[in-house]
């Protein structure tokens, strides 16, 4: 085993999903030495849009349409919830960063000035959201207006159906019409897979084939939809090409994972983080972690190579179970890293309702680290646990980021405050990058 | 594909009528023979038995096949040991029915042997008495020492006291009464699920008609027979009551666990008296560990609890120590329909499980029998004591068959890890995997659909995952749910709007079975599932 690297730094943050991503960002724009650490997250599983807040109160499933009046009224229905102790104009330039940034890196995200919109999924259900990559975006328009639309599905793509879509949405969507089409040069494949049809398309000559192979079917319809797979790395040539060539607004529909939008999240963030100077370790394990000096210690390994890193500040942005940052057993809920206590229920058999759809929730998906105004977990006394550990993300207690539908919101800007508390209490950052 | 006969049992459409009726009112008329009331093993062995006599019946359950006690059990045929002591007439039963079933439905077992497994603490007396209780019901009981029994289950625990092998074998209830309704079809019969019974017309000491409701659009049927069988399980006093005779049925509810893996070659018993949680059965793929006995005063809400779990793990895990860490996959529960007879005591384990035939002319209604209490190990034998009920009543002589004739084969997909061999040895590149769990392909997807026959419905994701795997592995339905939907509708088998329905009604019982066991690994794929269905669907809005 050869010496461990050693790696030096100002802040260094656990877990690569859209909390830890997106704090890597907020670090780098503060002028901090980062480093990001984490395997696959909770992110592979994303479908793309991203979420603020969609319902409040989740018990009456009532519909949020804008984000921001539903948070004033959540917050003070749920004092506790993380989005209640960070001010709403950090809520709104936490935002801010993150979609400029992604639309300097060539993946806009869109949003509409003033509230939620919504869209259809692959289901044939409406997801009520607050941002979508642009990808998406004519989907909604299209949507909103009902306008002739010709949704167009692919022989071996098994999980998508253009049929099913329109059957589900008959009455609502009377204009909405299906096709299946060979995509290009597949007639000899059993079985096409998303990825392999968005890396397909980021090819110019597979787009002209594409639309010749659609332009016929255009006829009335104004718009044409598409399962998830408008470009893998280069999905903003692949939109406008197509719609040059078809004479039509083009869109994809969000579906459930493994999802080429929710990687291209991914690796956008990967990007960025890259040209702004963080250090990313995305596929060490945290071995050890343990305090050291006025900091952390952490031993990452991966096969024969290891790294040995000094770093003042320790984001958790872990995830939940399916993450990794908390586990459980038949008795309790633990925290994996530190075993830091979690708020949960007192018994498992409170964990989960008799119905898996509940409009309640499951009190289990409330449970999680708490935290001070810093975003610093507490300890078993109610103390800040380690003055320069903080928390961000799902792994928070107190919020149910999947009904309430505030998972990207919750990501974002709990990681923009938890970079913002580090920043206030750290000296001016000196570490390397 | 040619695994699957002709005439798998599908849903009956609803019948044509045979006397017409004034417009206004919709209710259909069925003349048959002998209509049963239940389509468990007991029910549906009651349609083979009499089928093979040349008397065509027809079936009705309220839900699909085994909805009730046959569709939540242990999946266990047992050797009769475990009655030795309590139940002796029982567990002879147990033993000839079990050498019968291996002779004649060996596709619907696997001959798995057993084992009697004492631990430090159990009572002593009761493991020296074995050996001579089991020779007196004719039941081979080998004592085994405790080395063979660690090499035999290298998992058993190293607190063993004493070991005896025993003929234990397992059987797959589903693919039992999917068997024996396929042949009781072929020859004539007819299944009607979803179709509960609402009342009966008596008239002259008989009953005349059977009025039959069908949950999918309300129709109602009213159904003439000649004989009536109540072979309704737990809901055999309910059923009853439609004659006004009152049947005294214990409501027994037991849970049982399945782990990912499974964890022993052979059926494991506790060498005690019979108590919970004593025995882990081998299914496929899994171990079943189980079961509990809680008294329960309805058949509403009938549901794996958190506290049941915990003592079927700790139970089990005292005889094989590796179940306290291990995955569980999921959770179930059913009732056991125990008669009383006589005061029983408060220990419904006290109760026999030997069956109960009542010939209801006993209380003046001439054409109505019922079939209850019992076993799915001696579910044969209650047909066939069912079965020469009818056939007197009838005045039909013809002798059961059951006990030789071999149970045909025809439909495979329940069986585990066979999806995946089939598929490869088709090696058909465009049958797509649709459950990649438990590898079913299309194929079986589009065959079982194809049985399910009326083109007007949504084939339901619940009547495809009782006749296949599908929703059966690791991911719980997770995937495979959506992904089947989604088949359907390319497939065009499904036009209609109503496939999100399905889903939520797929997803909620798969629920039932996943919420008792939802820590550790399952946790992890809980959330995954509510992701999916929930954040992004929004199926619960």
């Amino acid at each position: 085993m050869p010496e461990p690297i050693a790696i030096n730094t100002d802040f260094t943050v656990i877990g690569a999903g859209m909390a830890g991503l997106s704090a890597g960002l907020f670090a780098r724009r503060r002028g901090l030495g980062t480093l990001v650490v984490g395997g696959p997250s909770e992110l592979a599983y994303a479908a793309g849009p991203w979420d603020l807040l969609g319902v409040h109160p989740i018990e009456q499933r009532y519909l949020v349409t804008d984000p921001w009046m539903g948070i004033e009224a959540l917050v003070k229905d749920l004092p506790k919830h993380p989005y209640a102790r960070i001010r709403e104009g950090d809520l709104r330039a936490a935002f801010a960063v993150v979609l400029e940034a992604f639309r300097e890196a060539g993946y806009p995200y869109l949003r509409l000035p003033d509230g939620n919109c919504e869209v259809i999924t692959s289901v044939g259900t409406r997801k009520r959201t607050y941002c979508l990559p642009h990808t998406m975006w004519n989907g909604v328009e299209a949507w909103r207006d009902r306008v002739p639309c010709l949704l167009v599905d692919f022989q071996g793509l098994k999980d998508f159906s253009a049929q099913q879509i329109v059957a589900t949405l008959a009455e609502r969507w009377p204009d909405l019409h299906a096709r299946t089409v060979v995509f290009p040069d597949t007639e000899h494949l059993p079985e096409v897979s998303p990825e392999f049809l968005a890396r397909c398309l980021d090819l110019p000559e597979v787009r002209a084939k594409l639309a010749k192979l659609l332009l016929p079917l255009v006829e009335d319809h104004e718009a044409i939809g598409l399962p998830a797979i408008l470009g893998h790395h280069h999905s903003t040539e692949v939109v406008a090409d197509l719609e040059m060539r078809l004479g039509v607004p083009v869109f994809e529909v969000p579906s459930p994972p493994v999802s080429v939008p929710g990687l291209r999240i991914r690796l956008t963030f990967e990007k960025l983080l890259r040209q702004r100077g963080a250090r990313l370790l995305l596929d060490d394990r945290v071995v050890r972690i343990g305090p050291h000096g006025d900091g952390f210690q952490l031993f990452l390994e991966k096969g024969d190579r290891a790294y040995v890193v000094n770093t003042r500040g320790v984001l958790l942005a872990t995830g939940r179970f399916l993450g990794g940052g908390l586990s459980a057993d038949r008795v309790r809920v633990r925290e994996t890293l530190f075993d830091l206590p979690v708020s949960q229920p007192a018994h498992r058999s409170e964990w989960h309702r008799k119905e898996l759809l509940d409009p309640r929730g499951h009190p289990i998906n409330q449970a999680g680290l708490e935290v001070d105004a810093q975003f610093r977990p507490l300890d078993q006394a109610g103390a800040v646990a380690f003055p320069t550990l903080f928390a961000a993300g799902s792994v928070l207690a107190h919020q149910d980021w999947m009904r309430m539908k505030c998972g990207a919101g919750l990501a974002i800007t709990t990681s923009y405050a938890a970079v913002d508390a580090f920043v206030g209490l750290s000296r001016p950052a000196r570490g390397e990058a | 594909m040619t695994h699957c006969g002709n005439g798998l049992p599908g849903l009956g459409n609803a019948p044509n009528n045979t006397a017409s009726r004034p417009e206004r009112s919709r209710v259909n008329t069925l003349e048959t023979r002998v209509l049963i009331i239940g389509g468990g093993a007991t029910g549906t062995g009651l349609a083979r038995d009499l089928a093979l006599r040349g008397v065509a019946c027809t079936l009705v359950d309220q839900g699909d096949l085994n909805a009730g006690a046959s569709g939540a059990n242990h999946g266990l045929l047992h050797s009769g040991a475990r009655y030795v002591a309590g139940d002796a007439e029982s567990a002879t039963h147990c033993r000839k029915e079990g050498l019968i079933l291996r002779k004649l439905a060996r596709h619907c077992l696997e001959d798995t042997q057993g084992l009697f497994v004492a631990i430090e603490g159990d009572d002593e007396n009761y493991i020296a008495d074995f050996p001579a209780m089991c020779a007196r019901c004719d039941i081979p009981a080998r004592s085994v020492d405790l080395q063979e029994a660690r090499e035999l289950e290298p998992l058993l625990s190293s607190a063993l006291i004493a070991a005896y092998e025993v003929p234990d074998a397992t059987i797959d209830p589903f693919k039992l009464a999917l068997e024996n309704m396929t042949q009781a079809t072929s020859l004539g019969s007819t299944l009607l699920t979803h179709s509960k019974v609402v009342g009966f017309e008596l008239a002259d000491g008989r009953i005349e008609t059977v009025r039959v409701a069908s949950l999918r659009d309300g129709q109602e049927t009213k159904v003439r027979a000649e004989q009536v069988v109540n072979a309704a399980g737990a809901w055999s006093g309910h059923i009853a009551g439609f004659a006004g005779i009152a049947i005294d049925i214990l409501f027994s509810k037991g849970t049982l666990l399945i782990t990912q893996k499974r964890a022993t070659q052979r059926v494991v018993n506790r060498l005690r008296k019979p108590a919970n949680a004593d025995i882990i059965v081998p299914g496929g793929t899994v171990s079943v560990l189980g079961t509990t006995s809680i008294r329960v005063d309805s058949l509403d809400d009938i549901a794996p609890t958190v506290p049941e779990v915990d003592l079927i793990i700790d139970e089990a895990s005292a005889m094989v120590p590796s179940f306290a860490s291990a995955r569980i996959l999921r959770a179930y529960a059913g009732v056991r329909p125990l008669v009383r007879q006589g005061g029983a005591g408060s220990d419904d384990r006290s109760v026999s499980r030997d069956l109960t035939l009542l010939d209801h002319r006993e209380h003046g209604v001439d054409n109505f029998i019922t079939i209850t209490g019992g076993k799915l190990t001696t579910y044969r034998h209650m047909a066939e004591k069912a079965a020469d009920l009818v056939c007197e009543h009838l005045g039909v002589d013809e002798p059961c068959r059951t006990r030789i004739d071999p149970l045909p084969e025809s439909c495979r997909w329940t069986v585990p890890g066979l999806a995946p061999q089939v598929w490869m040895q088709q090696r058909d590149p465009r049958d797509l995997l649709l459950c990649e769990c438990e590898m079913v392909p299309q194929s079986a997807v589009d065959h079982i659909v194809g049985t399910l026959r009326d083109p007007s419905r949504t084939p339901a994701l619940k009547e495809i995952g009782l006749r296949s795997r599908v929703g059966k592995g690791s991911c719980q339905g997770c995937f495979c749910s959506l992904r089947v939907l989604t088949h359907l509708y390319r497939t065009d088998h499904v036009r209609a709007d109503d496939g999100l329905d399905h889903l939520k009604a797929f997803v909620n019982e798969r629920w039932k079975g996943e919420q008792a066991v939802l820590f550790g690994t399952q946790l992890e794929q809980a959330e995954l599932d509510e992701a999916l269905h929930c954040a992004l669907l929004g199926l619960e809005l």
